[in-house]
């Protein structure tokens, strides 16, 4: 990066660090923090709609809708996060090329399975072989965002479907009594007062996927986790650092960030917690915010 | 949410045609001096250098992608990339599921390394591998206890921190290492030859590109350039065709 990092192997002490540490790689490493919080920042908000959707659905007067509402929160809570997050990934890359497949090929194979490949027009990939490795990397990133979406979706569905249940039945009646529809009932009455009941459960799901995070790795995203192996593995002299097996310095330096990170978020949500609470009866909501905690 | 990404990703590539035909060569990127990262987290490598050079000779427009050697075939035949150019042996096994190329580097011997005056015996003791791979199932086979990696350099790491007795990898991978341990690791129990050496790895359902990268890897072995390049990033005297 520097000039004088041109030649490292005449470098010495903390120069030689300096250079180490603003290696290209390096750089790759300091931003893939950022990716990680990209993913926390997105996988959050979307989980919540998800979840949100799921909730409705669950409370539906449609059968149908509180039916597919029901099989999404128990399916995806019922099956190993892991599944789903190899599957997810992988179902979801093959439909779009499938449907690219027929969409966009002039000539198209019999079938997109032929023996162990699958096989798509040049048209039809996604993202095109041609595109720029920044494009793949973001795809993969999608990939990955949206299972993150699906299965905390689920989890979240549950926690507000509780929440919307324990709001109490007077205040929803009074409501009714006082001639509102059951929208207006939901509106004003149900939907402002149900998060205090949701946030022990949600700032729980968001503690689990902080800590989930490292599966970006899993699905071939380069993340914190999988640059601190890279770095971090003994290196010979084909490369221009060598250095002995230091992976348990990167790993100490993932360490310091998790916790940092979960100790700023449960500031956070303890502040939050304060502010929605003013003006609400908050005897009930205390308990179960203990309650929450422990669960 | 699903749905919305999906149309407007279909949406912003519905206008782009498919022009010249770019090749993504998949490696593992962490099997010096066959297949590594470099500090400008760039591909780097004798395969690298390989690899550029068959594209050239065959005319294709290449681009080159890291994946884990764990998955690196099953994202093959899933289309993510185009080749395996990963210091990948070929065998029987891996020949039902994808196709190879004619061999680019000859069949080269593994060897065993082991701490200096470590007591343990490569016949019956705990020897790492990496996961998939021929020393793996030499190692199976041999009536040691195996113990696998995902990573080349765990392997490694096992053997210096004493959970394995051994490790079973590539000759020219592991001489670096005992070279430069300073005395610490030492090569032992003699040379053993294992495959038939590495070869590209294509899809079953694309011939065309199987063809296109014998011929270059023919051309390259015709006028020395190949030899030529294995004694550069393996010594002088590595083995040859």
């Amino acid at each position: 990066m520097f000039a004088s990092c041109a030649d490292p192997s005449i470098l010495s002490g903390l120069h030689w660090l300096a250079c180490y540490l603003t290696t290209a790689k390096h750089i790759s490493f300091y931003s893939s923090f950022g990716t990680v919080l990209l993913l926390l920042a997105l996988a959050a908000p979307a989980a919540l709609l998800l979840g949100f959707a799921g909730a409705l659905a669950d409370r539906s007067q449609n059968w149908l809708l509180a039916l597919l509402g029901r099989a999404y929160i128990a399916m995806v809570r019922g099956v190993p996060d892991i599944v789903f997050f190899l599957f997810v990934p992988i179902a979801l890359d093959q439909a779009v090329e499938y449907i690219r497949n027929i969409l966009f090929c002039d000539e198209r194979a019999a079938s997109v399975w032929q023996g162990n490949d699958f096989v798509v027009c040049a048209a039809a990939k996604m993202p095109l072989s041609s595109a720029a490795p920044f494009v793949h990397t973001l795809w993969g990133f999608v990939l990955a965002l949206t299972a993150f979406a699906i299965v905390f979706g689920a989890f979240a569905g549950n926690v507000l479907a509780g929440a919307m249940r324990a709001v109490p039945r007077a205040q929803l009646e009074t409501g009714a009594a006082y001639g509102m529809t059951d929208r207006q009932v939901f509106r004003h009455i149900l939907l402002p007062q149900m998060w205090i009941y949701a946030l022990p459960g949600l700032s729980n799901l968001w503690m689990i996927l902080v800590k989930a995070t490292p599966l970006l790795f899993l699905l071939g995203v380069q993340d914190i986790v999988y640059w601190a192996r890279e770095l971090g593995g003994s290196k010979t002299s084909a490369y221009a650092y060598p250095h002995p097996d230091w992976r348990v310095w990167y790993f100490s330096g993932l360490l310091v960030f998790y916790l940092l990170l979960t100790f700023v978020s449960e500031r956070v949500f303890g502040l939050l917690m304060t502010r929605l609470g003013r003006g609400q009866a908050l005897q009930g909501a205390r308990q179960q915010g203990a309650l929450g905690g422990v669960l | 949410m699903k749905k919305l990404i999906i149309a407007a990703i279909l949406a912003s590539f519905a206008a782009v045609p498919a022009l010249a035909q770019t090749v993504r060569m998949g490696t593992e990127g962490a099997y010096p001096p066959y297949n590594f990262i470099n500090d400008k987290n760039e591909v780097d490598g004798f395969e690298r250098q390989l690899g550029d050079e068959l594209c050239k000779r065959a005319g294709l427009d290449c681009v080159w992608v890291v994946n884990d050697w764990d998955s690196i075939i099953p994202n093959l035949v899933a289309g993510n990339y185009d080749t395996i150019i990963a210091g990948m042996s070929i065998t029987a096994e891996r020949d039902e599921v994808i196709d190879f190329t004619q061999n680019y580097f000859p069949p080269d011997p593994s060897a065993y390394m082991a701490l200096k005056g470590a007591a343990g015996s490569v016949a019956s003791g705990v020897v790492a591998a990496q996961t998939n791979t021929i020393q793996a199932g030499h190692v199976a086979a041999s009536g040691a206890t195996l113990v696998e990696f995902a990573t080349p350099d765990e392997t490694v790491a096992a053997v210096r921190n004493g959970e394995a007795d051994a490790v079973l990898a590539d000759k020219a991978f592991l001489d670096p290492i005992v070279a430069e341990s300073g005395g610490e690791l030492v090569l032992i129990g003699g040379d053993v030859m294992l495959g038939d050496g590495f070869g590209l790895g294509v899809r079953e359902s694309v011939g065309a590109l199987k063809a296109k990268f014998d011929a270059a890897i023919s051309s390259m072995k015709a006028d020395g350039t190949l030899n030529s390049m294995i004694k550069k990033w393996f010594g002088a005297d590595a083995s040859t065709f």
